[in-house]
């Protein structure tokens, strides 16, 4: 045994700690892009408000917005963004929901097994493709059936709708997550007790899995707030604060992308709009994303 | 069984005959409901059916079509237009279009220079000029062909009728142009595989480094948990803000280095900070948090006991990471990557806010080019009112979900073959 000695004490290994510094640059890289966000969106909204044509009352409290006399309040297009998603929340979460709940609580096997990848196939078209949907399909659809003078080409309705098709995956999966997630003998205790599979269903299986059915549907919401090129291509261009959602409005990520796919010189007060849209689109689906996790941790039922 | 003292919360409860009501009620109420819980799932098929049928019928059809000057007169000594050299190709172009035209064309890109092909293309764009004056849906094509015969020979008397696949190799062939007839997609498609080989070179060795980072070497600190946090919060961030993220620093900010102007090798026509490497870039960003996440999952997949057999062989933490759990965990993180790389090639938002070009006909030829990619191709197709851009941008369409099935299938298959040689 004498002639293996090994050093056993420990060498310091240089490579490893080159590995481990390279590796932790690499997790490093997605804290810059944050601070990158925020410096960038910080930046130029604050020379936004800066200039002398803006004030933040103006902003928050006018409802014009042309920028090029000079009006700057956002509300039109928060309007027409709020619009587009509620339609698509009233498409997604009822039509999401009750998918999820037929695919945990009612479903074969079999059914299961085509359903979930037609959900995942219209969750993975791109949404250019669901805004041409939109345009073509969509529209004359809704043009059809309420007329043609009470429809314009481009509605918010249409993009709304279409929206909530997309969205509609998103729901029905995270819901589906939770509800699967209830163990069974909640269930079976409910059945024992004479309950119907639709009873157990709404009434003990649902609310057990409400935080995670929460949870999805703000995320939904999240997700139709930074919806763009579903509203680019079908909602119409040009902001307009009206409650109709038959008549063409733009959101505010149709606006960026307006904006941003015309001539648009660096420094100019158009420019620096934008990125205060941007600040206030960031800010907004940041707060969503942090409440539905704090509910997903603060109010999960934790069984066993 | 004797009947014991029933507590006084049971005295409501409905006996014999109303039991019997009560119980068959409530199974019609669940019947009720359970087909209106099949009927939402019927839906988001009947979704997808139309969104397919849709595209699908724009893409085929008839078409009126009408020449300016038709191709069988311009057949010098019997050869027809498509076998003519490019020195004859060049006299016909000579002589049906003017010299200011041919000024530009010629300092656009050089006679002298430019392949046949391309003068082919000039002589059917210009002098050809095959204008398709009115195209029909699949469907109306199939089922009412004699209307629409009898129609297009009133309104379109000079014109010809024929059944047009919009999706044809001619489309996949054909650079961008801006008579419908003749478009295709051919820079966008190279622009978007140029655009998604760089962002996968830059975002999976970040993305797995990361990764590998937060799963083996990271302690459970502060800075770690705020990364983690961080990670999931970048994955909800809508892309247009990333888009805007790269416009304010790759475009703008890191011109001299994404225009190329650093390296010498800039686009002699406009040297800005609108190029492939800024669009690559910016995509990388998107994709990271994906990647990440997903390299995370698979490699906790992997079983401690691989790694303590590894360790207890004496092996250091690299060794034991590059050598066993990355070859185990490497089937999901393939298969995410494949999934992000998907979802890249979708996106369109982030991509015009960086700066798309609206009309570049030829193809890129550096990181360093002005871009376009496939869903741009489509959205600036489908924002034109003319009928014609309708049918080329469900085409368009089409050939992007060809794209995306072949990626998605190929992650599968990969997910399959990897998981029967593991287990």
């Amino acid at each position: 045994m004498d002639s293996a000695k090994i050093a056993l004490r420990k060498r310091p290994r240089r490579g490893e700690a080159a590995i481990q510094g390279f590796l932790l640059f690499c997790g490093a890289v997605s804290i810059f892009t944050t601070l990158g966000i925020v410096f960038v969106l910080g930046k130029e909204s604050w020379l936004f408000f800066g200039s002398s044509e803006v004030s933040l009352r103006e902003f928050f409290g006018a409802t014009k917005w042309q920028p090029m006399v000079g009006q700057f309040g956002i509300w039109p297009l928060v309007n027409a963004t709020l619009m587009t998603t509620s339609m698509a929340m009233l498409v997604a979460i009822p039509l999401g929901l009750a998918v999820a709940i037929y695919l945990s609580e009612y479903a074969s096997a079999r059914a299961r097994s085509t359903l979930k990848p037609i959900l995942e196939v219209l969750a993975g078209i791109p949404t250019v493709v669901y805004g041409y949907f939109a345009l073509t399909f969509m529209t004359p659809l809704l043009r059809s059936i309420f007329g043609q003078n009470v429809v314009e080409i481009y509605n918010t309705a249409s993009a709304g709708l279409v929206m909530g098709i997309l969205i509609l995956p998103l729901v029905s999966s995270m819901s589906e997550d939770a509800l699967s997630a209830v163990p069974r003998s909640l269930r079976e205790a409910s059945y024992a007790l004479g309950a119907t599979k639709l009873e157990t269903a709404v009434r003990i299986v649902v609310p057990a899995a409400l935080s995670g059915i929460a949870a999805a549907v703000i995320v939904a919401i999240s997700r139709a707030i930074g919806e763009t090129m579903i509203v680019a291509v079908a909602a119409g261009a040009g902001p307009a604060f009206t409650f109709n959602p038959f008549k063409a409005a733009e959101t505010m990520t149709g606006h960026i992308v307006r904006m941003s796919g015309g001539d648009l010189s660096y420094d100019s007060i158009d420019y620096n709009s934008i990125f205060a849209i941007g600040m206030v689109l960031f800010v907004a689906t940041l707060m969503l994303n942090i409440v539905s996790r704090s509910i997903v941790r603060r109010f999960r039922e934790v069984y066993e | 069984m004797s009947r014991q003292a029933q507590p006084s919360s049971c005295e409501g409860l409905p006996e014999g005959e109303a039991l019997q009501r009560n119980i068959a009620a409530r199974h019609r109420r669940g019947k009720v409901w359970h087909i209106i819980f099949q009927a939402s799932t019927i839906v988001g098929i009947i979704a997808l059916t139309a969104l397919l049928y849709n595209i699908v019928n724009q893409s085929f059809g008839l078409v009126a079509v009408q020449n300016k000057v038709e191709p069988e007169t311009l057949a010098i000594d019997g050869v027809p237009l498509e076998d003519l050299t490019k020195e004859q190709l060049i006299a016909i172009l000579e002589a049906h279009v003017s010299k200011g035209v041919m000024r530009r064309l010629e300092s656009e890109l050089p006679f002298a220079a430019r392949n046949r092909e391309n003068v082919y293309n000039l002589v059917q764009e210009r002098v050809v000029s095959p204008e398709i004056l009115k195209s029909w849906p699949l469907v109306d094509s199939l089922f009412r062909r004699a209307e629409i015969a009898a129609a297009a020979a009133e309104e379109y008397p000079n014109a010809k009728l024929q059944f047009r696949s919009w999706v044809n190799p001619d489309f996949i062939r054909n650079p961008q142009s801006s008579t419908p007839a003749l478009a295709g997609v051919r820079t966008a498609v190279l622009g978007s595989l140029w655009i998604i080989a760089i962002t996968i070179l830059v975002a999976f060795p970040l993305g797995l480094g990361a990764a590998i980072y937060l799963e083996e070497y990271a302690g459970d600190s502060w800075l770690n948990r705020i990364i983690e946090t961080n990670i999931s919060n970048l994955a909800g961030v809508p892309s247009i803000i990333y888009g805007m993220l790269g416009l304010a620093i790759f475009v703008r900010a890191m011109e001299p280095l994404t225009s190329g102007t650093l390296f010498g090798a800039s686009d002699p026509t406009t040297a800005n900070g609108r190029t492939i490497l800024s669009a690559a870039l910016t995509l990388a960003l998107l994709v990271l948090p994906l990647i990440i996440i997903n390299a995370q999952e698979a490699i906790r997949a992997v079983p401690r006991s691989l790694r303590q057999a590894s360790y207890a062989l004496g092996a250091t933490k690299w060794q034991t990471t590059w050598n066993h759990v990355l070859p185990s965990a490497l089937p999901g993180i393939l298969t995410g990557t494949i999934l992000a790389m998907s979802r890249a090639i979708g996106e369109t938002a982030p991509l015009v806010v960086v700066g798309a070009s609206t009309f570049i006909a030829l193809d890129p030829s550096s990181p360093f080019s002005k871009f376009t990619a496939l869903p741009i191709q489509i959205y600036q197709w489908t924002s034109r009112p003319q009928d014609q851009f309708r049918n080329i941008a469900a085409a368009a369409i089409i050939v992007l979900l060809v794209l995306l099935l072949s990626l998605n299938a190929s992650a599968v298959l990969l997910r399959n073959r990897y998981s029967r040689r593991m287990g």
